[in-house]
């Protein structure tokens, strides 16, 4: 098992064993896997890339071929214990909609997104003029999938204004946590969070 | 036909019960034909069964008997290969109605002659009651996989959806849970250049010395169209002309195409019957999941603790992708395991048959565990 990536890491030590889940975007299956693997998770996932698809079926995941703009609409209600969206937010056509199926779908939702009012972005965008490219979003503004920047404070606005829960929000600079929530819209380049209904 | 040598390389079983059918008549003395390799585990645990599509039949690893060919998914099945057989129990069998040794429409009615078209009309579900009946002959309670490409995958859902407590996982390649009104189309016209040619005499050639070859050839020319794709037929043969310099005015097969889909017209009436074609195409036609459980096509899968594993072929355009994905709809609503992938391959909806090396790795990360 490779290592995983952080915040997927920390997602997977806060998932309960046994549970099931759905992760929608689970790129090559590498959460799946460690839930499955070392959780014993009933794990599905979803994912958009065909390449990744098959390498994750070819690991015996259980996982289709389907975008999340178009494909959650088929799951039932309350199917899954944890809908996760990592890295993904950003790239769909409709957020807000996608975050609404994913609480529908899970009973808890972990989504995790790069957060664009981190400082690095914010002095690349005030001294250089140009859209960032930074580590965590290293592609230019014309071929990035990421169609819907987000900042952590944009999302705190979007899940009180849709009454979600914010169970518990966790923040990383690089592969470190940084534990102020007061500040975390500054200084964070990363935000997870766990909601609920 | 070359039925006696068929006969000696497939075991046949006889159904020890008549089978009932969903036109309400039943069978007596139904034979099935089948090929198994690997062995049963002493806790019968690791059979599995594919199912073959419309023109197959039973050999799906061992050399066809009539043309000497490999088994029609050689590459597929066999030790090491992604349906492992010396982990896995494999069975296959010649479905109902047709002409390998199974009970068909060539086969003798009651009154000793071929039933002919007094062959009852069947259905994908009335092919899958007869090898669940197979299995329990066999003592197989329960399978560790139902596999199938195109209609060998509509009996492997309709194993699902009809004897859920049966199949552990189900592999349904290329294929769809309703026949779309393109395909019986394609179908009728196959049928109808079968009931066409004079020498099928209302199905009653068996015995005269003449068989509707030639209505049978050009249904099989007609359905091989829609087997391949556009970008295959240009890469495989273009406009290019058959054994000539120019064009010969004339009505012979000028082009390479033209070559090619005769050679397997005329190749496929020296193994199969025209009428097992008729009754099989029938079946496929009113395949309808869907229909059989109230129009819900999720609440065909209501029963199933299966995991699922859907595969289509971007090229395929007899069974599009848009299939699939409708199956793996329901199969979400209906809460159940599902795996789905659309693959690139050039070779259209024959692509399942062919040499897609992404095709063998699902296939065998699917069933490994």
């Amino acid at each position: 098992m490779n290592q995983l990536r952080a915040d997927l890491a920390l997602i997977a030590s806060h998932v309960n064993p046994g549970s099931r889940v759905l992760d929608v975007g689970c790129g090559d299956g590498a959460l799946l896997a460690a839930l499955r693997d070392e959780r014993g998770c009933n794990v599905h996932g979803m994912e958009i890339d065909q390449a990744n698809v098959a390498q994750c079926v070819e690991m015996g995941l259980s996982v289709i071929q389907g975008d999340a703009d178009k494909d959650l609409a088929f799951y039932p209600d309350g199917a899954v214990d944890y809908a996760i969206l990592s890295q993904t937010l950003q790239t769909t056509m409709r957020p807000a909609v996608v975050l609404e199926e994913l609480l529908r779908i899970g009973r808890r939702a972990f989504v995790s997104f790069p957060n664009f009012a981190h400082w690095r972005i914010r002095m690349s965008l005030l001294m250089g003029g140009r859209m960032p490219v930074t580590r965590l979003l290293p592609v230019a503004w014309y071929e990035t999938e990421n169609i819907h920047h987000v900042t952590i404070d944009d999302f705190r606005a979007l899940v009180a204004a849709r009454g979600i829960k914010v169970e518990q929000a966790w923040f990383l600079y690089g592969n470190k946590r940084h534990a102020s929530a007061a500040t975390a819209n500054f200084r964070a380049e990363h935000a997870i969070f766990l909601l609920s209904r | 036909m070359a039925t006696a040598a068929i006969i000696a390389a497939s075991d046949v079983l006889e159904l020890s019960e008549p089978l009932p059918l969903d036109c309400g008549q039943r069978l007596e003395g139904v034979r099935i034909a089948y090929e198994a390799y690997g062995t049963l585990s002493p806790a019968r645990d690791n059979a599995i069964v594919v199912f073959h599509a419309t023109t197959g039949d039973q050999h799906v690893a061992s050399p066809h008997p009539i043309t000497g060919k490999p088994g029609w998914w050689d590459r597929m099945v066999g030790p090491g290969k992604p349906v492992d057989t010396s982990r896995f129990y494999v069975i296959c069998a010649n479905v109902l109605g047709g002409c390998m040794g199974s009970t068909g429409p060539a086969s003798p009615a009651p009154d000793g002659k071929p039933f002919g078209m007094r062959f009852p009309v069947i259905t994908i579900r009335d092919m899958v009651r007869a090898q669940v009946a197979l299995l329990k002959e066999l003592g197989i309670e329960r399978l560790y996989a139902a596999v199938g490409g195109s209609m060998g995958a509509m009996q492997a859902l309709s194993l699902a959806a009809n004897w859920p407590e049966i199949p552990e996982r189900v592999l349904s390649i290329a294929s769809t849970a309703t026949m779309p009104a393109q395909n019986i189309a394609f179908q009728e016209v196959g049928r109808q250049a079968v009931m066409a040619d004079p020498a099928w005499q209302g199905g009653d050639y068996y015995g005269t010395g003449r068989a509707p070859d030639s209505g049978l050839s050009v249904a099989r020319m007609a359905a091989h169209i829609t087997y391949l794709s556009e970008a295959s037929l240009t890469e495989k043969f273009g406009r290019r002309l058959q054994d000539r310099a120019k064009k010969s005015f004339g009505f012979d097969a000028d082009f390479q195409v033209e070559s090619y889909l005769r050679h397997q017209g005329l190749s496929f009436t020296g193994r199969f019957d025209a009428n097992s074609y008729l009754y099989i195409t029938r079946a496929m036609s009113y395949f309808d999941l869907a229909e059989d459980h109230g129009g819900r096509l999720a609440d065909a899968f209501a029963q199933s603790r299966a995991r699922f594993c859907v595969i289509s072929f971007d090229t395929d355009w007899l069974y599009p992708t848009e299939q699939s994905r409708r199956l793996v709809h329901a199969l979400n609503a209906a809460g159940a395991s599902v795996s789905f992938v659309e693959l690139s391959a050039p070779f259209g909806h024959d692509s399942f048959l062919l040499d897609v090396p992404a095709l063998d790795r699902v296939v065998a990360g699917f069933l490994s565990r």
